[in-house]
């Protein structure tokens, strides 16, 4: 169990207190933290440390939690959790599009915070190998990659598993919250919104038209499934 | 607020309809004109001719249209035509002033002719009568025959002398025509035809020239009739005997010269009403185009274009106008933009707020959770105090995020997300997150009408947010007893009702219970401890969607919460597809049984405040009844059955029940209304007015 859920975690956040209470609990849930306080600084202490994964304070001094966000993704897919204290639209979704894979509402019990960063770290089961195809892509599950005429397409772990989810079941509409559930690990209900936002980024990464989708077809009023390949 | 306006949208759909409901009156006033003016009588009875005056009617439609829109086409019409009045009465006078004027130097020429040519026939007659005395006394036959020649004789030597400028006639006098005094005339005048009947009686017997007006009619029928003035007088031929003498002067070149002055003058006003006319166009537009600016700007204005301004040259009135137009628009926008900013400043700072105490609470929450998890190793006391800071800091995070939470519906910050939903969905995850509460209360939670689908356009986490909260207040007032959420769509909206069989309401609370921080009893214990908040911040919701949350209750009969929200968001809401105030409501159960006095059952929803606790108290056996009785009201849910939309009274008959409703303080008061759904509905009332209460602070 221990060995398992070994990780590093990446602490942005710039109040100390808070990060060193992150730490407490990250430490007594057998992860091992690293702290960066400073926006500027979080992507060169993210080059050093490598995390499995990032805790990112969306309010930073110097560049803004977005901002970071932005730039770990375009040289990484490693998950982002962000922890915001705006559950307002605007701010969650405009995270959520800079790249976060999830987002936890401050304050937060130290539970949920496990839980949310167990349920992103917890895709990196051995998969079984299985080909999978949706439209005209291919999935190579175990290979982690995702080909159109042999061309690969880069895929963060996150859409990797929203792609996969769909394309095992092409037959099934999959209600966001399913998805919620399958990728993204929420027990419960949760903001929709997460959905929402990855089904777009994904979507642009994978389709010809992002605006007329094939890849993943919207049903109206129900949700999500694939397109027929 | 949104409920009553939308009762009385019909009737009024904002400040545009104003005017074309006055054009319909002001067309169909003309219309009556026509009808009763033109055609009156005939069309009173007879359809036909109403169609046919319809038929007529239709094509100038439009352009009775155009004539109540255009006051330029008015102005230049009412000018046109009192233009055209003024001109023809001007040219009236004006020919009559020379008609006159002509006709007196003619006249006065004429009188001087004919009294000179009576003068002459006169001496003539004279001279031949000494002539022919002087003779051998002639017979009787020889002296007419001279008159005879004498008098054709007279008739030449006296028109020689104006050859065209006048004609002569004699005429006899009297009926007498023997002799030589039969008609003669010169230049082939018709002598009978042109000399006027009135005029012959009137010298006849008198010896004053006499005047009249006629037309010359000639013996050559090609040469027209021309009109003359003819002067007559009475004298003696040689004989002594009377004849009558008549001069007749041609008056062609005045009738020439007078139409002549008709056609210039014609002319002249013709051109000065068109030019009237156009100049009229050319003021009225001087003064209608900066109106119309005006409109379209003001129009763009109220579209929320701000920045629109009038364009302004000169110091004129309309420049001024154009000025006022344009300080107004600048102070409008300004005031606008000082509120905006205003409200920018106040999400700011509940944004930052937020933000500033969220994050040393959550380092005091998780320090909290660690101390709580660790609390087996202390000692009692310290790990009661552990208990009691972890709970104690869940109650003030859920306050706090409802203060946020409200704080920016306040600021204008709250967003709708409206997408299609099924609201069957969001009812399930609500139940199923209520479950646990209600295994703990011994309540169980039945779900009805949710046999076919329910979507409609909701932001699906306020509309969780509202269920669930109206779900958990029902365990947790319910008293163990079951609670029944109820779907229903109909009539362009979607209801879900909540109901419970708890301690339900008293009179007066079914509005409170949306106040902010109000509890039912102060005493009552806390079980799950509520913000105090849930219910405001439901209702802001449902608000935010356009759509109705209502209570209704009775006390010990339980509560009915009912959120109705439109299908789509732009629609108003009309009415719901659940009454407010259920079937199994002790009221409605008092009408179910008919022996039940109509006024008995009117108390019983309506206790007095004073025995009303004594009156609850007393039912009590009855009220714990609707858990059995319930299944009853099932139907109610079904499309088809209870799937109605409730009508709202008409505007005369709310005014009638919100005054009588008032004094009472209880929703569930029904005065004068004898309808079952009368409650229900006056308490629809009175719910969205607190509403308008509420935001009008």
């Amino acid at each position: 169990m221990m060995s398992f859920m070994k990780g590093r975690v990446l602490v942005v956040d710039d109040d100390t207190a808070l990060a060193e209470m992150l730490g407490i609990v990250l430490r007594g849930e057998g992860f091992e933290p690293s702290f960066v306080a400073d926006g500027d600084k979080a992507l060169a202490a993210f080059r050093e440390a490598k995390p499995d994964l990032v805790l990112l304070d969306l309010m930073l001094p110097g560049r803004d939690g977005i901002e970071v966000c932005r730039l770990i993704r375009a040289e990484s897919g490693v998950p982002i959790v962000m922890l915001t204290a705006k559950s307002d639209t605007v701010d969650v979704v405009v995270g959520l599009e800079s790249g976060a894979d999830d987002y936890i509402v401050k304050p937060f019990k130290p539970k949920e915070l496990v839980a949310r960063i167990r349920a992103r770290l917890r895709r990196s089961e051995e998969p079984a190998p299985e080909q999978l195809a949706i439209g005209d892509l291919v999935i190579d599950v175990a290979g982690h990659s995702v080909k159109r005429d042999g061309q690969s397409i880069a895929l963060t772990p996150l859409e990797f598993d929203l792609l996969v989810a769909l394309a095992r079941k092409p037959w099934q509409v999959f209600t966001r919250e399913v998805l919620l559930e399958q990728v993204w690990g929420y027990r419960h209900a949760a903001d929709t919104r997460l959905v929402n936002v990855h089904v777009q980024r994904l979507r642009s990464k994978v389709e010809k038209d992002p605006e007329k989708p094939e890849i993943v077809v919207t049903v109206r009023g129900v949700g999500y499934k694939a397109g027929p390949s | 607020m949104s409920g009553d306006s939308a009762a009385s949208a019909p009737g009024r759909t904002g400040a545009r309809a104003g005017r074309p409901v006055g054009r319909e009156s002001a067309g169909s006033r003309w219309g009556r004109l026509l009808e009763g003016g033109l055609l009156h009588g005939g069309v009173q009875g007879s359809p036909v001719l109403r169609l046919l005056l319809r038929w007529v009617r239709r094509p100038l439609l439009p352009v009775m249209r155009l004539w109540r829109r255009n006051i330029q086409l008015k102005v230049v019409a009412t000018t046109l035509l009192m233009s055209l009045g003024v001109v023809l009465l001007l040219g009236f006078v004006v020919i009559g002033q020379v008609r006159n004027g002509l006709l007196d130097a003619k006249v006065k020429a004429s009188q001087s002719q004919a009294t000179g040519g009576f003068a002459v026939a006169k001496q003539k007659a004279d001279e031949a009568a000494s002539g022919t005395a002087d003779e051998s006394a002639p017979s009787d036959g020889h002296s007419s025959q001279n008159v005879i020649s004498w008098m054709s004789e007279l008739v030449s030597s006296l028109s020689s002398g104006g050859q065209g400028a006048f004609d002569v006639v004699t005429l006899p006098a009297g009926d007498d025509s023997a002799g030589g005094r039969g008609p003669r005339a010169s230049g082939q005048v018709d002598p009978t035809a042109s000399v006027p009947e009135a005029l012959r009686a009137r010298i006849n017997g008198s010896m004053v020239a006499a005047q009249s007006y006629t037309r010359i009619v000639y013996k050559d029928v090609d040469k027209e009739p021309q009109p003359a003035l003819v002067i007559g007088k009475q004298v003696n031929d040689p004989n002594g005997d009377p004849y009558q003498l008549y001069y007749l002067f041609p008056l062609t070149q005045e009738e020439k010269s007078l139409s002549l002055v008709k056609g210039t003058l014609a002319t002249a006003g013709l051109f000065v009403v068109v030019l009237l006319g156009a100049i009229a166009w050319l003021v009225v537009r001087q003064v209608v185009t900066p109106v119309r600016m005006a409109a379209g700007i003001a129009e763009r204005l109220s579209a929320g274009r701000l920045q629109e301004r009038m364009k302004v040259t000169g110091e004129d009135d309309i420049a001024r106008l154009g000025e006022a137009f344009n300080k107004m628009a600048q102070n409008l926008q300004l005031k606008i933009q000082q509120l905006e900013d205003l409200s920018r400043m106040q999400r700011r700072f509940v944004s930052d707020v937020s933000h500033e105490l969220r994050t040393p609470l959550t380092t005091v929450r998780m320090a909290a959770d660690v101390i709580h998890e660790a609390r087996e190793d202390f000692d009692p006391v310290t790990a009661r105090s552990a208990e009691l800071l972890a709970d104690q800091l869940d109650r003030f995070e859920s306050l706090l995020a409802d203060l946020l939470e409200i704080s920016r519906f306040d600021a204008g910050a709250a967003a709708l997300e409206a997408e299609p939903i099924d609201f069957r969905e969001v009812v399930r995850r609500v139940v199923s997150g209520a479950e646990p509460l209600a295994e703990r209360k011994g309540t169980r939670i039945r779900v009805t009408g949710d046999q076919q689908p329910v979507v409609a356009e909701a932001d699906a986490r306020r509309v969780e947010r509202v269920l669930r909260n109206l779900v958990v207040n029902a365990v947790e007032h319910g008293e163990g007893r079951d609670v029944v959420v109820r779907l229903a769509a109909a009539g362009g909206a979607v209801a879900v009702a909540v109901r419970d069989y708890g301690v339900g309401l008293k009179p007066g609370e079914a509005t409170r219970v949306f106040s902010r921080f109000w509890r039912a009893d102060p005493a009552r214990a806390r079980t799950t401890g509520g913000t105090g908040l849930g219910l405001s911040i439901a209702l802001e919701d449902a608000r935010l969607h356009g759509g109705w949350l209502q209570a209704w209750g009775e006390p010990g009969g339980g509560s009915q919460f009912r959120l109705t929200l439109p299908r789509t968001a732009d629609e108003p809401l009309r009415g719901s597809p659940i009454p407010l105030e259920p079937k199994d409501s002790r009221r409605n159960r008092g009408l179910a049984d008919a022996g039940l006095p109509h006024d008995g059952a009117k108390r019983a929803t309506v206790p007095v405040q004073a025995t009303g606790g004594a009156a609850a108290r007393t039912r009590d056996p009855i009220a714990s009844r609707p858990a059995a009785v319930a299944p009853t009201a099932d139907p109610t849910a079904l499309p088809g059955n209870g799937a109605r939309v409730v009508p709202r009274p008409a505007s005369g008959a709310r005014r009638e029940a919100v005054p009588a409703a008032e004094p009472a303080t209880g929703e569930n008061v029904t005065p004068a209304d004898p309808e079952g759904a009368g409650p229900a509905q006056g308490q629809g009332q009175e719910e969205p007015r607190q509403g308008e209460a509420f935001r009008g602070r």
